[in-house]
């Protein structure tokens, strides 16, 4: 009876794993950040694109806006892809979109910004890539929801897209 | 002459304690590093990478460990932004409960079994 009892207990434990196993093997084996954990919005100091002054944080976000900020680089291909979206995104005058140029030559981005066009209200750089770490992204494109409260409340991996330009706009209702 | 050399050994004095200082953040930061995942190249430490992402992680420690941080508090840092899984090694707390415990757990089931075995068979 013991033995039954033992074998019973086995038997229910290398079930219980397999179907743990069985589950892990449908995971993605890559792995991704919450997007959707609210955190607060970093206080930086960056250099203007056009300017190359320096600029702080708290000037930027400072209206009682939605903002939405967007890591972008000219060496980027999906960049190029997602442009149109975020010339879209601008033409929406309750937010405002700005551009992180990341780990970029400051001459290409120029030349990407004057052949595709400016959908950005104020651009940034971020020469080291540091600045990107601070909003927890990890490559470009990647985008940020800000709210009112100075809060980012969303991010999307990778380029927009109409699907995503949707689920923004319901957002910002 | 006397000041010449009294300002001499001052100096080498600055000089030692400055580099050994150099040594101890550079390998705080190289241990460091070397526990945090990079999330472009999965299988590879931040350390051993050589990805954009990994070079901003590199700078990231590096300007942290200047600002005085500790380790704990660089390792928070990045938990805060992307999550646990960045950290090789994730801290005890109540999502890795059964991360640490399971295999100590299992090992006294495991354990118990040989001794009830033991036990039964001396019988």
């Amino acid at each position: 009876m013991k033995n039954k009892i033992f074998l019973f207990i086995i038997i229910l434990f290398f079930i219980f794993c397999f179907i743990i196993f069985y589950k892990g093997l449908n995971n993605s084996n890559i792995y991704t950040p919450n997007i959707n954990n609210k955190k607060d919005l970093p206080i930086f100091i960056s250099k203007d694109f056009y300017l190359e002054t320096e600029v702080n944080s708290e000037k930027i976000f400072l209206d009682n806006n939605f903002y939405i900020l967007n890591i972008w680089a000219s060496w980027c291909v999906p960049c190029r892809k997602e442009h149109p979206i975020l010339m879209e995104l601008s033409r929406n005058k309750s937010i405002k979109l700005i551009g992180l140029n990341y780990r970029d030559n400051l001459n290409n981005a120029k030349k990407f910004i004057d052949e595709l066009g400016n959908p950005y209200s104020q651009i940034l750089i971020d020469e080291e890539g540091t600045l990107a770490v601070e909003f927890g992204a990890y490559g470009v494109p990647e985008t940020f929801i800000i709210d009112k409260n100075k809060k980012i409340i969303k991010k999307f991996i990778g380029p927009l897209n109409q699907k995503l330009l949707k689920e923004i706009k319901l957002f910002l209702k | 002459m006397k000041i010449i050399k009294l300002f001499l050994i001052i100096f080498i004095l600055i000089n030692f304690s400055q580099s050994k200082s150099d040594i101890k953040s550079e390998e705080l930061k190289n241990k460091i590093l070397k526990n945090i995942r990079c999330l472009i190249c999965q299988g590879q430490s931040v350390y051993d990478s050589e990805s954009d992402f990994a070079f901003s992680i590199k700078l990231i420690v590096e300007k942290k460990i200047y600002d005085g941080l500790s380790e704990k508090q660089i390792y928070e840092f990045l938990r805060e932004k992307y999550g646990e899984w960045i950290l090789y090694d994730p801290v005890l707390s109540k999502n890795t409960y059964i991360l640490w415990l399971l295999p100590l757990l299992l090992f006294l089931f495991g354990g118990a079994i040989v001794y009830m075995n033991l036990i039964i068979k001396k019988k």
